[in-house]
């Protein structure tokens, strides 16, 4: 058995709360503070124990990590994830408890720290790479790769404050995609920029978890999470709450989650352009329900609201299964000329209709988003505000007590027919083409 | 590494191979009190430093029209009005040197300092970015800040060259005592910008603090005016001023006059202890930089 990568033992970080102002208090107040200490220590003997402006972000986190594993970290914001991954990055440090790490470390907790916007690409690479731990001697080998990574190689000598967002993150990521270290600590870097870059991210996340390196790896992304992790914690007010299976501890995430109902609706906000107001599944008669049969055809019933239309924007669903895997995703406008057909301001109701058979039976979240293709956030984005349960209602498999094996339940046809009444008895290679010795067989004996 | 560009996946074995074996096992827990540098630790980043000081050279000469110049008009400027001001209408004497000659002598390490200490004291809160998103050894950040200075500072440092021959003043042999001034220069800004720097984090006020500071500080020290005139009861109080055996010294050396080793070596005394100090404080509350920043 190797020597764990990183081993974490009862970690807990404190804070006072308050302390923000409290530290910044000028400095008048500090020095009147520290001659009325001696005093206020005296009293603070008696009231020790109380405790209320204390708050602990991170309690008793402990958990051992092989070369090679692959972490998840997942749980709500305030759940202690950046807490414990500024701990580990050595940014701040714990209050309690004790972490061990074996081999080079080296984090990344956003893309771009330390990108001067005055100075050129290529001097940011430099400066970029050094601050996350890069020799020159490193930089100068990768330099090259990381050009073409982020595609940025007309614009190498302009200054960055002149690059497009999407550029600046482009090579900011490309810098931190070439980190080489045993151990890489990652927080939510796949959030930014368009659907094409992440997907990139997302790939040299995939092949850094493959590379035999040690990941510490925080997301709002399931999916990501599911697909690229080989375990996963889920975090909640601070504790550990699930370590396992990234499946799994995505399942007991999304369980968490308020939206067990199968309706919501939201408050309105008079500063969003365009907002979602509700969601519900309805029957096909327009009844609400929790769940459905997979042999039923259900409905989702979208409330949204225009103030000011802005060119391009859809209204678009997905519903996501228990892996949190984007099962079904759809949208109002199918064509791209549509895009720009104008609506006016007012409230609307869409209803969706799911297809019978479609969904295997489990549980499902459903999303809704106003987006525009080219923007790189939403208008609008309600995150998995309703779950509802698709039943098993008659399948072959519920009978011997059997979960569906898998995300889609779409029929297939089966056409099958009797070749022959007879097996041959001897052992036969049947993926080579039918020989001599094979035809001579009495197969066709049954004539 | 090649990159497959339909994909944008890292396309080859490259991506596999791992760095060289495990060598350093990091541990993180709480630690209370004082703490030493980690020598081993500034060496290993010490790339970084220079990085850093790379970069805020960069910056300071991108995008401002007259470039360099800035760092010679500050110097002549400030001797220009300081010699008709004090030179000429106030009649300080300048020990037999002629008052620009003088009073530019003197404004060489004085600007440096000043401005360093002005600089650093602000660079912890002015990069709060990078204290709460990567870690590296924080000294780096306040030290880095003086790096620009000593560019500015050789800049008016050829500027002094041309006034020496204008005024055909030459220094004598002690001008090779330079680089150890410039030295113990460095190490007073440093000791008193690490500590500046630390407190700033803390207490916002010191933004206010600090340039009202280094104006009263150029007052008592002898930059306008020689050691020379003050009562010679009073002059060990002046003395304690790390910054009046550095000006005074760097007179000796280019105006050359006789060096004051008693003043020279008080001054070295209290600059490395205000650096033991400054260094030692600002170990002392740098882990909770990122949390209070």
């Amino acid at each position: 058995m190797p020597r764990p990568a990183i081993r974490v033992e009862n970690l807990g970080k404190q804070y006072k709360i308050g302390l923000r102002e409290d530290a910044q208090r000028n400095f008048g107040e500090a020095l009147i503070h520290a001659l009325g200490s001696p005093l206020r220590r005296l009293r603070a003997l008696g009231e020790k124990s109380d405790g209320r402006d204390l708050f602990w972000a991170l309690r008793d986190i402990s958990f051992e990590l092989q070369p090679g594993e692959v972490l998840g970290i997942i749980g709500h914001n305030g759940a202690g994830k950046s807490t414990l991954l500024k701990i580990l990055s050595r940014i701040t440090e714990p209050t309690t408890g004790r972490a061990e790490m074996r081999g080079s470390v080296r984090s990344l907790l956003e893309v771009g720290t330390g990108f001067h916007p005055e100075l050129t690409g290529r001097e940011n690479i430099y400066l970029n790479g050094a601050i996350l731990g890069m020799k020159r001697s490193e930089i100068n080998a990768h330099f090259d790769e990381i050009v073409a990574f982020a595609e940025i190689d007309r614009f190498l000598d302009t200054p960055v404050k002149r690059y497009s967002s999407g550029m600046y993150v482009r090579l900011a990521f490309a810098v931190a995609a070439h980190l080489q270290p045993e151990i890489l600590i990652v927080d939510e870097v796949l959030a930014v920029g368009d659907v094409a870059f992440q997907k990139k991210c997302l790939g040299t996340m995939q092949n850094v978890a493959t590379s035999g390196r040690t990941v510490l790896f925080v997301s709002h992304n399931l999916a990501a999470i599911s697909q690229i992790c080989t375990r996963a914690i889920l975090l909640d007010a601070g504790r550990t709450v699930f370590d396992g299976p990234p499946a799994e501890t995505v399942r007991r995430y999304l369980g968490q989650e308020q939206s067990t109902a199968a309706r919501a609706t939201f408050a309105i906000e008079p500063e969003l352009s365009m907002q979602v107001t509700s969601v519900a599944l309805e029957s096909t008669d327009g009844r609400p329900i929790d769940g459905v049969d997979f042999t039923q055809r259900c409905v989702l019933n979208v409330g949204y609201a225009i103030r000011e239309w802005k060119p391009g924007a859809y209204v678009c669903v997905a519903v996501s299964g228990e892996s949190g895997v984007h099962v079904l995703w759809s949208s109002d406008v199918q064509r791209a000329d549509e895009l720009t057909a104008p609506r006016a301001p007012g409230t609307y109701e869409a209803r969706i209709e799911i297809p019978d058979n479609v969904l295997a039976p489990g549980r499902y979240h459903a999303s809704v988003a106003i987006f525009a293709p080219n923007s790189q956030r939403a208008y609008d984005f309600r995150e998995r505000p309703i779950g509802f349960e698709v039943r098993d209602n008659e399948s072959m498999l519920k009978r011997f007590g059997i979960k569906f094996p898998a995300v889609t339940a779409i029929p297939l046809n089966w056409s099958t027919r009797h070749v022959a009444p007879v097996v041959p008895d001897k052992r036969v290679d049947l993926s080579t083409p039918p020989t001599a010795t094979v035809s001579a067989e009495p197969v066709g004996g049954a004539d | 590494m090649k990159l497959d560009a339909n994909s944008g996946f890292i396309a080859d074995a490259d991506a596999g191979s791992l760095p060289p074996a495990v060598s350093t096992v990091t541990v993180i827990q709480p630690q209370r009190g004082w703490r030493a540098v980690d020598a081993r630790e500034l060496w290993l980043y010490h790339e970084l430093l220079f990085f850093l000081i790379w970069r805020d050279i960069k910056v300071r000469y991108k995008q401002t029209v007259i470039g360099a110049a800035w760092a010679i008009l500050q110097p002549v400027c400030t001797m220009v009005i300081f010699s008709v001001i004090f030179g000429s209408f106030a009649k300080i004497p300048s020990d037999g040197v002629p008052y620009p000659v003088f009073v530019y002598a003197g404004l060489l390490p004085w600007l440096f300092f000043a401005n360093a200490v002005s600089q650093s004291s602000q660079s912890l809160v002015a990069q709060s970015q990078l204290l709460t998103k990567v870690y590296f050894p924080r000294l780096f950040i306040p030290a880095s800040s003086i790096g620009v200075g000593l560019v500015d500072f050789s800049l008016s440092f050829c500027v002094y060259l041309g006034l020496m021959v204008w005024f055909a003043h030459l220094p004598g042999l002690s001008v090779l005592l330079l680089p150890g001034l410039l030295f113990l220069t460095v190490l007073t800004a440093l000791g008193v910008g690490i500590f500046l720097a630390s407190i700033t984090v803390t207490y916002r006020d010191f933004r206010i603090v600090v340039p009202f500071m280094v104006q009263v500080w150029m007052y008592l020290s002898p930059v306008v005016y020689s050691v020379t005139i003050v009562p010679e009861q009073y002059r060990w109080i002046m003395a304690l001023n790390p910054m009046t055996g550095i000006i005074g010294g760097f007179r000796s050396a280019l105006l050359n006059q006789p060096v004051d080793w008693n003043a020279l070596g008080i001054s070295t005394i209290i600059s490395s202890t205000l650096l033991i100090i400054g260094v030692a404080n600002f170990r002392r509350t740098e882990r909770r930089f990122a949390d209070i920043v």
